[in-house]
């Protein structure tokens, strides 16, 4: 597989006049994109992912690095060329971006207008694209009428209307009920699909990483600091910020002190033994269950489930190494201050 | 008033309502290129360019300044070098239209400055150019700020070619000054002042009509 996208070294500073308030939105990202992967980039508010996702088609110009889409280095190209460029890369916004004075079969058509054209043709295009999304009874609304899930619609049947290779997705479910969240995902992956598109999706929830991701990168203050399969991520996230994203995402329990606390993760299916149970009869000690959930990641079903063990270390430690001989699942020790 | 006054004054209004839309019209002509590119140079702007925004702002700024009967007086030689006198409607066009090309300008870069900053990032992003971003989706998402503007505009021109009157600028200003300020015929004073506040609620009611009807976004 190929790579589409590849980032080197960027690092953006956004310098205030004065030169006290400046804010390092990036330091040193890199990464690459296979094509026609989805990848994620998930971070905490503040932590550069807009930035980074305009870094892509150069809305932000770096101030370091390298940035080569589709094999051509956009930090080198006439601004002519870029704009060629970016004609092949669609996006979509958390505030849709939509045009409020025109109708939604004419913001379907925008991109091709840039493009040049024909105006019955890109109408007619513009129909199919509409049937796509699902929305082509609408074609002659006004975007002032239609819901926050069907602006996003029309905002996803524009960006396939310029035929791009890449559609980079910025919270584009952020301003959605969970309901027309999944609704919207399902309908980029199905894009993803049908017509090859490499997709990058930034967002601050893991639901939406798990739901629709390949591969997924953590942003922090402006550094990149783990990247992984999502499935690898969720089993073992390695960084204080990976932890706190998927603690988050599943866990509303607040780890108090007290025994050591153990986080399991286990493939739903694979799980035909009792764990827990035979671990309190092989120790004739109890454990306290703080938390246990199933989410899906890419439609497979994974669990994970928080532990209390018993207050008595040498118990804790060898009932941490009971679980650590288990196949089936995955077993780490949480920190009380994750 | 006798029927040779009533001809008059209607000859008055033709002369008003010529003025004010000739004027408003080469006001746009020079106004509106202004106040995109105003928009477009300001440091937050599509293309900022610092020197160009500071020398256009200085302009604006100064042709504001100006009050407009001065200003009437001032470009008396540039006037006559332009229509061959300095009295009559032709003439008086050309100080409203000098007047009316700065504060259309500011009209319009506010009015841009209106429209939704993703909207020109969606625009960017899609590849557009900077005239492509000016016409397809600046001039269109600001259309209804940009007429209710026009409104404003067409109202303060209709003021300023009043005031014309008192150099001879022709149209119902200069009646309500020779008639009813020379030779105190109060009666004619009073139906001019009378016949511009019906003209400036036609232009109002008129302009807010058509931006109703042309705006799209309230529309639920």
């Amino acid at each position: 597989m190929s790579n589409i996208i590849e980032l080197k070294n960027i690092s953006k500073t956004f310098v205030s006049k004065n030169g006290e308030g400046n804010v390092e939105a990036l330091n040193d990202v890199s990464f690459s994109v296979g094509t026609g992967e989805i990848y994620g980039i998930i971070g905490l508010s503040g932590a550069g992912k807009s930035t980074l996702v305009r870094c892509i088609n150069l809305l932000e110009k770096p101030d370091n690095g390298k940035v080569i889409v589709d094999n051509k280095s956009l930090l080198e190209l006439k601004e002519s060329d870029l704009r060629m460029v970016r004609k092949e890369i669609g996006m979509i916004f958390q505030g849709f971006n939509l045009l409020m004075q025109k109708t939604v079969l004419d913001n379907v058509c925008f991109p091709m207008e840039l493009n040049g054209v024909a105006k019955s043709v890109a109408r007619k295009k513009a129909l199919e694209y509409l049937e796509v999304v699902g929305l082509s009874e609408k074609a002659k609304a006004y975007p002032a009428m239609l819901s926050g899930g069907q602006k996003q619609r029309v905002a996803i049947a524009r960006a396939l209307a310029s035929a791009p290779k890449i559609l980079l997705c910025d919270e584009a479910t952020s301003a959605l009920d969970p309901e027309t969240t999944k609704s919207i995902l399902s309908l980029i992956k199905e894009i993803n699909e049908k017509y090859q598109i490499t997709v990058v999706v930034i967002t601050h929830e893991m639901a939406v990483i798990q739901e629709i991701c390949n591969r997924c990168a953590v942003l922090e203050n402006g550094r990149l600091v783990e990247e992984d399969t999502v499935e690898e991520l969720f089993r073992h996230p390695k960084t204080a910020a990976a932890k706190r994203l998927i603690y988050n995402a599943t866990s509303q329990v607040k780890i108090m002190d007290g025994g050591k606390i153990v986080r399991i993760a286990f493939e739903e299916s694979e799980t035909s033994e009792p764990v827990i149970a035979n671990l309190i009869l092989e120790f004739k000690t109890a454990v306290n269950i703080l938390e246990s959930n199933i989410s899906s990641i890419q439609g497979k079903s994974r669990g994970q489930m928080l532990i209390e063990l018993p207050n008595d270390e040498k118990t804790a430690d060898k009932m941490i190494a009971y679980l650590k001989k288990m196949k089936s699942i995955t077993v780490e020790e949480v920190k009380n201050n994750e | 008033m006798n029927s040779a006054e009533w001809i008059m004054i209607a000859k008055g209004i033709g002369q008003t309502l010529s003025m004010v839309l000739v004027s408003t019209v080469f006001g746009y002509v020079f106004g509106l290129p202004l106040g995109v590119t105003l928009f477009v140079s300001d440091k937050d702007g599509i293309k900022p360019n610092a020197k160009l925004y500071a020398v256009l702002d200085f302009i604006v700024n100064i042709g504001r300044s100006i009050p407009f009967i001065i200003l009437l007086v001032l470009i008396i030689p540039f006037t006559r070098l332009l229509v061959g006198k300095a009295y009559g409607t032709a003439a008086t066009i050309v100080p409203l239209t000098i007047a009316a090309i700065p504060f259309i300008g500011r009209m319009v870069e506010t009015s841009l400055k209106e429209v939704d900053k993703g909207v020109i990032e969606m625009a960017m992003s899609m590849g557009a150019s900077t005239m492509e971003i000016i016409v397809k989706v600046l001039l269109v998402e600001a259309r209804v700020s940009l007429l209710n503007g026009a409104t404003i505009c067409l109202g303060t021109i209709l003021g300023y070619s009043a005031m014309a009157g008192t150099v001879g600028g022709g149209g119902l200003g200069d009646i309500a000054i020779r008639y009813g300020y020379y030779r105190y015929e109060t009666d004619i004073m009073i139906v001019t002042v009378v016949i511009i506040i019906v003209l400036m609620q036609l232009f109002q009611l008129a302009g807010n009509t058509v931006s109703k009807k042309l705006d799209k976004r309230k529309q639920l």
